[in-house]
């Protein structure tokens, strides 16, 4: 069952924030700010971009790198939500067959170009994405949030994402597995028997948001969840932000790749 | 000291659905005192436990806790008085990490950074916790759950404790730690549960409850050692009263 699978992966993604690395240690919220400039730079190409796209890469790359964090297991993670990026792009090169640029001889449609650029925007803002979690930690990247001015409603309804979701796959398993081991491999009438193992699982769920609500209640809720200050913005973190600012500045407004290829032409021609 | 009294005056309770679960229950609970409170089954254990900081209000008579008479106006006040220890320990740990959570009720009572801080590390030692305060809730085992469950309500520095079920899934090492923590706590507490030899040590008083009312009140050594009582209740004799050889 890949489920029992699935369920397992995600935890890791938690597991990897327990790290002590330099990158670990900046302030949340440097590391929101400065994923949340990439993001906006890396969309805000324009839709035949392919080569300017490519210095872009050296963020999550060198992330990874100092964080320590597996590049296998986030290609993995990447590649399980790449369908929704393949889908969206999919059809551009048979509606858009106007050759954008000859290669070598072999002229490229637009469609093929803006496909291509999608893949590498999704790679590259996805990719990053599940390394701010994975250096910060799902809470860590909630509470950034919530210092950064995000409203409260919006960052507790994510938390109770974070820390329902495993409760609520446990539950689901249980139930999955229950009805496994007195199905004997049988098959049958499988869809109608999940329907109604989703109609419990959303009872159960009810019961318990009740349980929770009246829990948060018991120790003094008003309807804002409070939280401490924790960290501090340090010089390291200025610095980081700093850095990415410039970096991204550069590699959005000037020609990097062109550069590059025409110094390499000239010390080769 | 009158601000630690629960008081149940001709209590009663019934369901939306028109379950009657607590049909005139009475006792008074004076300031110091440890009571267990036992019962079959869906006697209304856990009906009675909700009526204690309001999560549930009795549909006649009343509730008094403190100074207080409890009604949606006054369970604010209440809640800050009594700290309840709910059944499943995942329903209680609601927040991200185990500080967050322990931190949640005293950052709710206004107190500062600092104090906060103060709080979570001394309630947390108080657990054997300490090493656990950054890890998800998801990553606990079901005793470390229910142990930070403890820690998140002694945070608050609640007077009057109510339990329900504490022990249900420690281990017997946990559990004797527990039972070790109980007694450290010197303010009245209230502990509903079927672990009765866990009632044996910890409460000088226990009443029994049975069909929505109190069938017995005393104490726990003369309640607890009465087998046709606790026949009657669905309950045996305290493991370590039943002398097996």
């Amino acid at each position: 069952m890949t489920f029992n699978r699935n369920y397992f992966d995600i935890g890791r993604l938690d597991r990897l924030a327990y790290g002590r690395t330099w990158v670990h240690r900046l302030d949340p919220r440097s590391k929101v700010v400065a994923t949340l400039l990439y993001l906006l730079t890396v969309v805000s190409l324009p839709k035949y971009e392919v080569a300017a796209l490519t210095p872009f890469f050296l963020f999550p790359v060198l992330l990874a790198a100092l964080a320590g964090i597996p590049a296998r297991f986030i290609l993995r993670k990447m590649l399980i939500v790449s369908p929704f990026a393949i889908v969206i792009g999919i059809a551009n090169p048979l509606l858009d067959t106007r050759t954008a640029v000859v290669i070598a001889g072999t002229p490229l449609s637009g469609g093929l170009l803006s496909f291509f650029s999608i893949l590498l925007k999704f790679a590259l803002t996805v990719g990053t994405t599940l390394l701010l979690i994975a250096t910060t930690s799902f809470p860590g990247v909630c509470h950034a949030f919530r210092r950064l001015g995000v409203p409260s409603l919006f960052v507790s309804q994510l938390m109770f994402l974070y820390r329902y979701l495993f409760v609520l796959m446990e539950e689901a398993m249980r139930i999955v597995r229950a009805r496994e081991m007195r199905s004997f491999g049988a098959r049958g009438a499988e869809i109608r028997v999940y329907v109604r193992l989703v109609g419990t699982l959303f009872l159960r769920t009810v019961d318990r948001a009740e349980r929770i609500y009246d829990a948060m209640l018991s120790r003094g809720f008003q309807g804002d969840i409070p939280t401490l200050g924790r960290s501090r913005m340090a010089a390291a973190d200025l610095l980081f932000v700093a850095t990415t600012v410039g970096f991204l500045g550069l590699f959005r407004f000037v020609p990097v790749t062109e550069g590059i290829g025409r110094l390499a032409q000239g010390v080769l021609g | 000291m009158s601000h630690h009294i629960v008081e149940f005056k001709d209590v009663h309770f019934r369901y939306p659905d028109g379950t009657e679960a607590l049909r005139g229950v009475n006792f008074r609970i004076t300031h110091g005192e440890s009571v267990g409170i036992v019962g079959a089954n869906g006697a209304g254990k856990s009906t009675l436990l909700m009526h204690i900081n309001g999560c549930l209000l009795p549909t006649a008579g009343t509730v008094t806790i403190g100074d207080f008479a409890l009604t949606a106006k006054t369970r604010r006040e209440v809640r800050k008085k009594v700290g309840v220890v709910f059944q499943n320990p995942d329903d209680q740990l609601f927040m991200p990490t185990v500080f967050d959570d322990v931190a949640f009720g005293p950052l709710n009572l206004g107190m500062d950074d600092a104090a906060v801080r103060e709080r979570v590390d001394q309630a947390l030692a108080l657990v054997n916790g300490r090493q656990l305060k950054d890890k998800p809730p998801h990553h606990l085992s079901a005793g470390q759950k229910s142990s930070i469950a403890i820690a998140a309500v002694m945070a608050m520095g609640p007077d009057i404790l109510a339990m329900d079920e504490p022990a249900a899934s420690l281990d017997p090492r946990s559990r004797r730690l527990l039972i070790a923590l109980l007694n450290t706590f010197n303010h009245s507490k209230i502990v509903a549960s079927h672990d009765l030899d866990l009632i044996l040590d910890v409460c000088q008083r226990c009443i029994v409850i049975g069909g929505g009312t109190v069938v017995a009140d005393g104490p726990a050594r003369e309640i607890l050692t009465n087998a046709a009582l606790l026949e009657a209740n669905n309950l045996e004799l305290p493991l370590t009263l039943q002398g097996r050889s």
